[in-house]
């Protein structure tokens, strides 16, 4: 969850104009909330607070845990988990989900396009430079055909709230997007927790997405054989931040965990080195990023990876989820024209809104950027993880200063957006209920037979009064998220 | 089934790993318990250390002199010592980790929660008061873990690799500890009827739990010829060389059943066996109890590392 990405920043204090989703904006209760609100007022805030720490304690024992690079005595962290769900209606949940399915057929589409005839250049809508000249856009795969047609199998995408009706897609994590074993676990701790909560309500459920995700995986294995396809988890290791996830996925579905040691090309195919020799894999769900899966096409230091596996994959032998080169899709520059890809793919109006974006390569924006420069957040193109960026209105005169300049030397290398008013969800204190700001990241899987979302998705909260960062790496905690069954 | 040769490691580490720990806390129990029974000087330390084969790595660091203190806290915790039961459970919990998937959730939950636990007992130096609590507590929880793995494993290749890991190391760590006392068990050495040598055999004994075991099997008599004919060549025993040797080779024929291919490890074991069921108490002390477990030694090193080679451990 280090490597990804969300709305960053900080404010000192919160403004007025926050959207509470539980109080609305003017302390009424919201339906979707009524349940909950009602067996909260029964409960006695001892027991809410021992059964915070008992689901800290079945945490820890699962071994859910994030790893954080370079400090060897935290090296295992939990991340926080409230147990006030985060709750969704049915009918909102209706519109996301409507509007996620088209924003990621239309990635999926484009990707396609970019390798291939680059449509959406030829007629106008996306500069020429924008894919040449970018480092996320992976020469190799240009004419490659993913086996199922398909590039993004899964997709993360990171929405925030600002009303009542008003959400915005803040991120689209196309190439491997993480968090989905906490929105599983979560629910799981609920479950386990507050039973009585789900009896009194009827919340759609979320722990089929493992079985759906191997479904998803084998219906774009290649047709090398008639047996059923070998699906198998490929992860950098067990020092990686995400591993617990890589081995709980890898668990649920029933496949093997490899690294990139176990595998090896054997007549054409990749195969695993098991008690009994080597045996052939069709899919590789692999959480590894492009630049390491293989030392003979791309970076030649990784140890990671397997010499070789992207000839095999190129010779359509292979599923690779996601495909190499996708990164392209959930560039930050690229993402600035969302709009015009969804519109120019599905010939529809996005459904999502984007968060509006100044390219600070083109002058015009520059100039507005540098302007207003301590009221925006700025981040770098290709940055992730909340590092590397500004967040104006948290920022010191010394560290806006200092900011400008980097801004000035490499304005390409920055986009710039305004500093969103995200929307509250109490979690549960010491000193009762208190409002924290969150972010929703649905998960989403395309096959040929179809692009499924789960019901949710992770919520990610900012423990901190008045903060706006989400992020694990920077201290965020997560919530069950809730779409009411109605 | 298949599994990757990487899991079978892991699942094979994993479980020696969880012997070791529980080996090294039965020998600080018992040679705290030589220090409260009778007025020894610290030499059965020394002795603890050797037979956990932990001397060298001692003597290194601190020297010639062994001190209670410094040996306790070099057998439960020291981070010099790569084979204290605090390094052993950490690597047994890493192993797990790493093979996360092929193991049930009980097994895994287990492991870890043990590692957690032990991990907070031995942040610090055990004070003298809390030893016997600690020691208790190390063997509780890889008895949990134990009862974790016998409940809810399937008995399949992974199982068998379980197995073997739990076997290698603990024919290795009875036949080291026989090694190390072997001669006290000689009929020469033995100054028959002194009190000091029938408590170096009920100290043999206790370090592999048997002290029991032996009474009801042998006798209230403790003599060091049935000492040595219980260790090694009592088939009820869970810790002798004959049941280990026995587990190691039904593991290794489940695994040739279950794949259809023997392989170099099993002509070892079965050696190794036959080795055993043509030999008698007398037949080894005839021709030396230290060679004979020397060699025993080396065939269940052997047979550790070919394993490792048949089911392709790694590249």
């Amino acid at each position: 969850m280090t490597q990804t990405q969300s709305q960053n920043g900080q404010s000192q204090s919160q403004s007025s104009g926050t959207f509470d989703e539980m109080w609305g904006r003017d302390e009424s209760l919201r339906r979707p909330y009524e349940g909950v609100e009602g067996w909260l007022s029964g409960e006695d805030p001892a027991r809410l607070r021992r059964k915070q720490r008992e689901a800290e304690d079945l945490f820890r024992l699962t071994g859910i845990t994030f790893n954080v690079y370079g400090r060897e005595e935290a090296a295992e962290r939990l991340i926080p988990f409230d147990i006030i769900p985060r709750i969704i209606s049915g009918r909102e949940w209706s519109r996301l989900s409507r509007g996620i399915e088209q924003r990621v057929r239309a990635i999926n589409a484009f990707l396609h396009d970019i390798y291939h005839r680059q449509e959406i250049v030829r007629a106008g809508r996306l500069p020429a430079e924008m894919i040449a000249r970018n480092e996320a856009f992976l020469p190799e795969m240009i004419g490659v055909e993913p086996p199922g047609g398909i590039y993004t199998h899964i997709v993360g995408i990171d929405l925030v709230r600002t009303d009542d009706d008003e959400f915005y897609v803040l991120e689209d994590n196309a190439r491997t997007p993480s968090g989905v074993s906490y929105m599983l676990e979560n629910r799981e701790t609920m479950l386990h927790m507050f039973p009585e909560l789900f009896m009194k309500q009827r919340v759609q459920p979320v722990s089929g997405y493992p079985s759906k995700l191997h479904r998803s995986l084998s219906a774009c294995a290649p047709m090398v054989t008639d047996d059923p396809p070998v699906v198998g988890v490929l992860t950098p290791g067990s020092y990686n931040s995400a591993y617990y996830e890589h081995s709980f996925l890898a668990d649920k579905m029933g496949v093997e965990l490899v690294e990139g040691h176990d595998l090896r090309v054997v007549d054409g195919r990749v195969a695993m080195r098991t008690t009994r020799g080597y045996l052939p894999i069709d899919v590789l769900y692999r959480r590894i990023d492009d630049d390491w899966i293989d030392p003979l096409n791309f970076r030649r230091d990784s140890a990671l990876g397997v010499p070789g596996i992207f000839d095999v994959y190129r010779s359509g032998r292979l599923t690779l989820a996601n495909a190499p080169g996708t990164g392209i899709a959930d560039d930050k520059a690229i993402y600035s024209y969302m709009p015009e890809i969804v519109e120019f793919y599905t010939g529809e109006k996005p459904i999502l809104q984007n968060v509006p974006t100044w390219r600070c390569g083109e002058p015009e924006a520059l100039k507005y950027v540098l302007d207003q420069l301590p009221e925006l957040v700025v981040k770098e193109v290709h940055g992730s993880g909340g590092y590397g960026m500004l967040v104006g209105p948290a920022a010191s005169r010394r560290e806006i200063a200092a900011f400008r300049e980097k801004l000035i030397a490499r304005p390409e290398n920055y986009i710039a957006q305004p500093t969103l008013a995200l929307s509250t969800v109490p979690i549960f204190t010491n000193k009762g209920l208190a409002p924290r700001h969150v972010d929703l990241r649905p998960f989403v899987l395309v096959s040929p037979e179809g692009v499924s979302i789960t019901p949710g998705g992770l919520t990610r909260v900012a423990m901190k009064k008045g903060s706006l960062v989400v992020n694990s790496s920077q201290g965020g905690g997560t919530k069950d998220t809730w779409v009411l069954d109605e | 089934m298949t599994i990757l040769g990487k899991t079978a490691a892991g699942l094979f580490w994993m479980s020696r790993y969880l012997e070791r720990s529980e080996t090294g806390a039965r020998l600080v129990e018992v040679g705290q318990r030589m220090a409260l029974t009778r007025s020894s000087s610290d030499d059965e330390w020394a002795s603890v250390l050797n037979t956990a084969g932990v001397g060298e790595g001692f003597q290194a660091k601190y020297g010639e002199a062994v001190t209670r203190d410094l040996a306790i806290d070099w057998m439960l915790r020291d981070r010099d010592n790569p084979s204290s039961v605090l390094a052993s459970i950490e690597a047994a919990r890493t192993n797990a980790r790493v093979v996360r998937t092929a193991l049930t959730r009980e097994v895994w939950e287990a492991v870890n929660e043990s590692f957690m636990t032990l991990k907070a007992a031995l942040a610090r130096r055990v004070a003298d008061r809390d030893l016997s609590e600690v020691l208790a507590l190390i063997r509780a929880r890889i008895a949990f873990v134990r009862g974790a793995m016998n409940g809810t494993m399937m008995r399949d290749d992974r199982y068998n690799f379980c197995r073997l890991g739990t076997f290698v190391e603990r024919a290795d760590n009875t036949a080291r500890i026989l090694d190390v006392k072997y001669y006290v068990l000689l009929p020469s050495a033995s100054a028959v009827g002194s009190s000091l040598d029938t408590v170096q055999w009920e100290t043999i004994l206790r370090s592999v739990s048997a002290e029991g075991s032996y009474r009801h099997t042998m006798g209230q008599r403790v003599r060091p010829r049935l000492v040595a004919q219980f260790l090694i060549f009592d088939q009820r025993m869970p810790r002798s060389l004959m049941f280990c040797a026995e587990m190691l080779c039904e593991n290794l024929d489940h695994l040739a059943a279950d794949y259809g291919l023997r392989g170099p490890a099993h002509d070892i074991a079965d050696a190794l066996r036959q080795r055993l069921k043509c030999a008698s108490v007398d037949s080894i002390f005839d021709e030396g109890l230290h060679d004979f477990l020397q060699d025993f030694q080396t065939r269940v090193a052997a047979l550790g590392q070919q394993t490792e080679m048949d089911y392709r451990f790694s590249l």
